[in-house]
C-alpha cells in the first residue's frame, strides 16, 4: 500500500517501489540506483534489468530537465477534466518522465526543447503528483 | 513436401457504429464468407480455431468457446490470441506455425471487437489502461494523447505539417467511397479535417479512427489442401513480429514505432524482398500521424519525408506505393481484433485481382502492417500470388 496516493487517479496501490510517494511528500523526486552495477532508474524500478537484483537505493534527482514532446488533451477519458497539457520530458541525469505540464504554462510558451523543472505538486484528499514548469 | 502456408479464404462484416447482433452472430458472418471462398470444405475439417479479441471489451469471459461452438468448430481445439489492436495478425501468425510445422492442416482465424456496448468515455478509460497504468495513466493519458505526442515530436524534427496529416485523411476519404463495409463512406477536404474539433493538439477528431463493431476470418491451409480448396491461393511470404517499451519513457524515439521497424525487418528479410518490392499495403493508420510514420517505418520513403509522400500523392493508386486503398481505419473504423484480419483479407482480394475499382494494377507483393496500442506490439507480414 501507499502508491494509491499517487497521481490524479492511481490504478495500483500496492509496488515495491511505493516508498516513492514518501520522498514525494519531502519535497524529493527520487530515482533509484543500482548498487552492483549503478544503473540510474526512473520511473523506479525495484528490480535491475541488468543484474536482476533488488538491491537499490534511493537518488534524488535535481528535476531539471528539457521537454521531448507535448500535447494539450481537450477531450479526457473518464474521471479526468480536460484541458491539460501531457508531457514527456528528459531530466538532466539522463532519464525520462511522462507528466503534466503545470496549468500555469501558458500554451504559446510550450515548445519542444525548452527548460522544464519536474516538482512535486500536492493535490486535494491528500493526493500526490509530480508536474512540469517552465523555467 | 512443401510446407508454404497459404490464406484460402477471406471474409470481414461491415464495420459499424452499432451492429445490433451478438458477438456469436457477427463473427459467423465473417466466417461464412470466408467459407465461401473454399471448396470442399466443412467446418469439421478446420483443425483449429484462433479467436482474437480485445476482451476488456467483451461481456463473455473467454469468447473462444462460446464463438467456436457457434461456428461448429468443436471439438477442434480453440483459444484466444491477444495482443489489441495487433490480435488477429498474432492470431495468423500463431496458425502460420501450427500449419508450417506440419500440426495441422487448416486453421481458422477469426478476430472481432463488438465495441459499442461501452459508452466512449468507458472505451476511453480502458484505452487508458492501455499506457503504463502505475506511471502515465495517473496523468489521464489516451490513446490520441500519445499520438498526438508521436505528432509533435514528428513535425518539430521533420517539419511535418498539420496540412500533410490531414491528407492522409484525405486520401481515406476518397477510398471509402469504393469499400462498401467502411463505417464512413465520405470524401473531405484538408480544410474539413483542419477544421474538426481538437481531440489532444494536434490531432483533430478527423485525424483519429473511431470505435467500431465488427469481425474477421481468415482460414489458412498448407500447399497441398490449399491447391485442392483454392483456385487463388495467396501464400504468407515473409512474418514479422516485435514488441517495444510500453512506457514512453523507456523508449529512445518518439517519432517512429521501434516495433514496426523491426517487425518490417523481420518480414523484408524471411520474404527477401526489399521496400520497394511491395505493390500494395495495408498499414495501421489509426492516426493520420500513424500513417505517416508506417511509410517511414517500413522504408517507403526516407526518414522524416513521410509526409512529402502524402503530399505527392505517391500512396494514392498510381503512386509508388498505395496504401490503404480500402479506406484504412481512419474511414472503415477499427474494431480492435478485428482489424488486422480485415487489411489481410483487403490485400489477399489485390493479389487475386479481386478488389474491383480500388485494385492496383498486376499487385503481385502485398504487404500487412498492423500495430497494437501506442506502438508495443507490431506485426508486418508479406503475401505473393
Amino acid at each position: 500500500m501507499g502508491f494509491e496516493k499517487f497521481g490524479e487517479i492511481s490504478y495500483t496501490a500496492e509496488t515495491k517501489v511505493a516508498d516513492f510517494v514518501k520522498h514525494l511528500e519531502e519535497g524529493e523526486i527520487a530515482a533509484t540506483k543500482c548498487k552492483a552495477c549503478g544503473k540510474l532508474y526512473f520511473p523506479p524500478r525495484a528490480d535491475c534489468i541488468d543484474c536482476l537484483t533488488d538491491d537499490m537505493e534511493w537518488i534524488p534527482l535535481s528535476g531539471r530537465g528539457k521537454l521531448i514532446t507535448y500535447t494539450t488533451a481537450y477531450f479526457a477519458p473518464a474521471g479526468f477534466e480536460a484541458p491539460y497539457t501531457l508531457a514527456l520530458a528528459e531530466l538532466e541525469e539522463g532519464v525520462r518522465v511522462f507528466t503534466r505540464m503545470s496549468k500555469d504554462a501558458k500554451q504559446d510558451e510550450i515548445e519542444i526543447g525548452m527548460k522544464v523543472k519536474l516538482v512535486p505538486v500536492r493535490l486535494a484528499d491528500e493526493r500526490i503528483t509530480f508536474e512540469l514548469k517552465n523555467t | 513436401m512443401s510446407n508454404r502456408v497459404a490464406i484460402v479464404g477471406v471474409g470481414q462484416t461491415a464495420f459499424t457504429r452499432s451492429c445490433e447482433v451478438s458477438i456469436r452472430e457477427l463473427c459467423f458472418e465473417a466466417f461464412k464468407e470466408a467459407m465461401g471462398d473454399v471448396k470442399n470444405l466443412s467446418p469439421k475439417e478446420i483443425d483449429a480455431s484462433i479467436i482474437c479479441s480485445a476482451p476488456e471489451y467483451d461481456k463473455q469471459r473467454s469468447p473462444a468457446g462460446l464463438i467456436a461452438e457457434y461456428l461448429g468448430l468443436n471439438p477442434q481445439p480453440t483459444f484466444l490470441a491477444e495482443a489489441i489492436c495487433a490480435s488477429s495478425s498474432v492470431g495468423t501468425r500463431i496458425a502460420w506455425s501450427f500449419i508450417h510445422s506440419g500440426l495441422h492442416r487448416v486453421v481458422a482465424v477469426v478476430g472481432f471487437q463488438k465495441m459499442s456496448e461501452l459508452t466512449s468515455e468507458e472505451s476511453q478509460e480502458r484505452m487508458l489502461r492501455g499506457g503504463d497504468i502505475m506511471w502515465e495513466s495517473p496523468f489521464g493519458s489516451m490513446m490520441p494523447a500519445y499520438y498526438a505526442m508521436f505528432a509533435r515530436a514528428h513535425m518539430n524534427k521533420y517539419g511535418t505539417t498539420e496540412e500533410q496529416l490531414a491528407k492522409v485523411k484525405v486520401k481515406s476519404g476518397t477510398y471509402s467511397l469504393m469499400n462498401p463495409k467502411a463505417m464512413y463512406q465520405k470524401e473531405t477536404t484538408v480544410e474539413k479535417v483542419m477544421d474538426s474539433k481538437v481531440v489532444a493538439s494536434p490531432l483533430k477528431v478527423f485525424d483519429c479512427c473511431a470505435n467500431a463493431d465488427g469481425a474477421s476470418c481468415i482460414i489458412l491451409a498448407n500447399e497441398d489442401l490449399a491447391k485442392k480448396i483454392s483456385d487463388t491461393p495467396v501464400w504468407i511470404t515473409g512474418l514479422g513480429l516485435a514488441s517495444a517499451p510500453l512506457s514512453l519513457t523507456s523508449r529512445k524515439t518518439v517519432s517512429s514505432l521501434s516495433c514496426a521497424v523491426e517487425a518490417g525487418k523481420q518480414a523484408y528479410k524471411m520474404a527477401g524482398l526489399k521496400a520497394n518490392d511491395v505493390d500494395v499495403a495495408e498499414v495501421h493508420d489509426c492516426f493520420t500521424i500513424a500513417e505517416i510514420m508506417a511509410y517511414e517505418d517500413l522504408g517507403f520513403c526516407k526518414r522524416g519525408e513521410g509526409g512529402r509522400l502524402v503530399d505527392n500523392k505517391e500512396t494514392y493508386i498510381g503512386g509508388k506505393i498505395p496504401v490503404n486503398v480500402d479506406g484504412g481505419l481512419l474511414s472503415k473504423g477499427h474494431p480492435i481484433g478485428a482489424t488486422g484480419g480485415s487489411q489481410i483479407r483487403t490485400i489477399v482480394l489485390q493479389l487475386r485481382g479481386e478488389a474491383g475499382k480500388t485494385q492496383v494494377g498486376n499487385a503481385e507483393t502485398g504487404l500487412v502492417h498492423n500495430i497494437g496500442g501506442i506502438g508495443l506490439y507490431g506485426a508486418v507480414m508479406t503475401f505473393g500470388r
